[in-house]
Formats: structure tokens, C-alpha cells, sequence
């Protein structure tokens, strides 16, 4: 049952981003561009609702469906991870027209050479692991 | 409706209650960190330490990605008669003059995601140099825009604003900077 969710939770965000064109090479471009509100509109109104939602729920103390306690951890501090490898993430992106999850869900759509940006981008995670120890973190 | 693309102010909010409910199941939203664990199923275990994680308390993460397929699948094949992407005209312009003729009339840039362009070896180069900088930069900045730009930021978490900074830095740079020599016609 817990499984079914979240494949649909997962189905739900694919249709979204595909259908709002968040998965859209070119609305990555024309975001960089500044030449359309429609992005920040998405990214601004999901994180002005998100910011409530994750007070109230933070707040209200409330627990998960399956009875735990809540807890969101902070983000580990540091800035050198955070401004290299935001800035490594950002020239993909740019590049791709995609983020992680819109690769998967592109493949989906049907967008064949997407598997390679996905080889790349497992190989990237790949590499990571292998080389962490020696980046600035 | 449902099948014209959906508006910003409906999409922005339905991405936050996905985030919200999954913070309600006990887990947390991001898209990346399955690539991780991809690796791990994989075996990169036998390379490094930090593939070495216990795959089974991941796997509903996988189910949510396995989902994001579906939903491509759905949303391009069932909601979507016209796949046009209606752009601004500025950026058809820009677009036009580094020779992507598709900007404006496709989901996605035919020059770069049509089978036939595989033919020509500097898409595949261009494709996987943009994946592996992905994935090396998500891993390296611990979240991509779903981890750190919606979920950290709802969080009021400083490293995830730095993370959106840099996102934004490379970005700009890809576009602006590099754009031009990668695709100069």
C-alpha cells in the first residue's frame, strides 16, 4: 500500500513538472534569459507555500502518518560543498535543460537521448564518491 | 484545461504539497539522491565507502522516481495534443541565432533530443558532459532544485540558499558565457 504512494506521489510530480513545463529545455533557457515570469512563478509559489506548510507542520508538532515524530534535519554547514558543487549542478542544468528529476521524467516521455544524460549524470554521482575525499567540502 | 500547459500558480503550489506529504510519510523531497543509490545497486561499493549504504531503507525513494517515469509517460502520451513550448519571443530569437530552428515548436530542442541528431558524435558529447555535471555537482552540493531550492529553502536552511546561489552562477554562465561557443553556428 506505503509502495503504491509513493509511485503515485512520483507519477503526480512527474505530470506536474511535465505539464507545467518545468521539464522543458527551453524553459530552463528562457529562465536564465530572464525573459519569462513562468519559472519563478513555479520555484517562488512552491517555496512561499512550502515555507507555511513546513512551519505548520514543524509547529503543530504533528506526526507522520505511520505515528513517528517529524524531524528535518539541517542541512550540513559548510560553504565550499554548497557554492562548487551548486555552481557544477547550475552549468548542467543549464546545459541538460534539466534537473534530476525531470531527466527521469523525460525518459518517460519518451525522449530517448535523455538516457544518455542520465549515464552521465550516474556517472557524475559515481565519481563524486570516488573523489570526495580529496574536494573542499 | 487539463491539457493545455498548466500555469505557474498551479504547478508551484501542487509541488509543495507533494513535498509536504512526503514530509508527512516520514521521508523527505529530492529528486538525486536516487542516483546515489543507483550506484549502490550497481556496485560502486566496491569503490568507495560512501556507496555503501543499506539500499532497502532507500527504496521508496526509487518508487517515487519509478513514478516520475509514469508520469512523463502520462503526462507527454495522454494530457499533451500539442507539445509546443509556447516561449517568449525574445527567446526564440536568441535560440534561432545559436541555430536551434525547433525553439518554440517543441518540448524539447529537436537539435539536441531528436534520435536523427544522434548521429552527430558532439550531441552525444554535449549530453553527457551535462549529465555528469549534474549528477557530480548535485552529489557534491548534498541536493538539486527539489532538495535544496524547494525543500531546503522551505526550510529557511542557509547552505541550500548558497547551493541556489551557485545553481544560479553556473546557470548564467552556461547560458550567457558558454552557450555561444558551444553551439555558434
Amino acid at each position: 500500500m506505503k509502495r503504491l504512494v509513493y509511485i503515485l506521489l512520483g507519477s503526480f510530480l512527474g505530470v506536474v513538472l511535465y505539464k507545467s513545463e518545468a521539464a522543458s529545455w527551453f524553459r530552463i533557457y528562457e529562465m536564465f534569459q530572464f525573459d519569462a515570469f513562468h519559472m519563478y512563478g513555479i520555484i517562488g509559489s512552491a517555496l512561499t507555500i512550502g515555507v507555511v506548510l513546513v512551519f505548520l507542520i514543524k509547529k503543530s508538532k504533528v506526526k507522520s502518518f505511520s505515528g513517528e515524530i517529524i524531524q528535518i534535519p539541517d542541512k550540513e554547514k559548510s560553504f565550499a560543498r554548497y557554492i562548487w558543487g551548486g555552481t557544477l549542478f547550475g552549468l548542467g542544468w543549464a546545459l541538460a535543460g534539466s534537473c534530476p528529476g525531470p531527466i527521469y521524467i523525460l525518459v518517460g516521455a519518451g525522449y530517448w537521448p535523455m538516457v544518455i544524460v542520465l549515464f552521465g549524470a550516474l556517472l557524475g554521482a559515481f565519481v563524486y564518491g570516488v573523489l570526495r575525499g580529496k574536494l573542499p567540502h | 484545461m487539463l491539457y493545455q500547459p498548466w500555469p505557474w500558480y498551479v504547478a508551484g503550489p501542487l509541488i509543495a504539497i507533494i513535498m509536504a506529504l512526503l514530509i508527512l510519510m516520514g521521508k523527505r523531497f529530492g529528486m538525486s539522491s536516487n542516483l546515489e543509490t543507483l550506484c549502490s545497486i550497481g556496485g560502486a561499493g566496491k569503490y568507495s565507502d560512501y556507496f555503501k549504504v543499506d539500499i532497502k531503507s532507500k527504496r521508496w525513494n526509487l518508487l517515487v522516481v519509478l513514478g516520475s517515469v509514469i508520469g512523463g509517460f502520462v503526462g507527454a502520451n495522454v494530457l499533451s495534443p500539442n507539445p509546443a513550448v509556447d516561449i517568449s519571443d525574445d527567446t526564440v530569437a536568441k535560440l534561432n541565432e545559436l541555430g536551434f530552428e525547433s525553439a518554440g515548436k517543441s518540448y524539447l530542442p529537436t537539435e539536441l533530443f531528436a534520435l536523427e541528431s544522434l548521429s552527430d558524435p558532439k550531441v552525444w558529447a554535449i549530453l553527457l558532459v551535462a549529465g555528469f555535471l549534474v549528477g557530480f555537482g548535485t552529489r557534491y552540493a548534498g541536493g538539486c532544485t527539489s532538495g535544496h531550492a524547494i525543500s531546503g529553502l522551505s526550510n529557511l536552511q542557509r547552505p541550500s540558499l548558497i547551493a541556489v546561489i551557485g545553481f544560479f552562477v553556473g546557470g548564467l554562465i552556461m547560458v550567457h558565457l558558454l552557450f555561444p561557443l558551444i553551439f555558434a553556428v
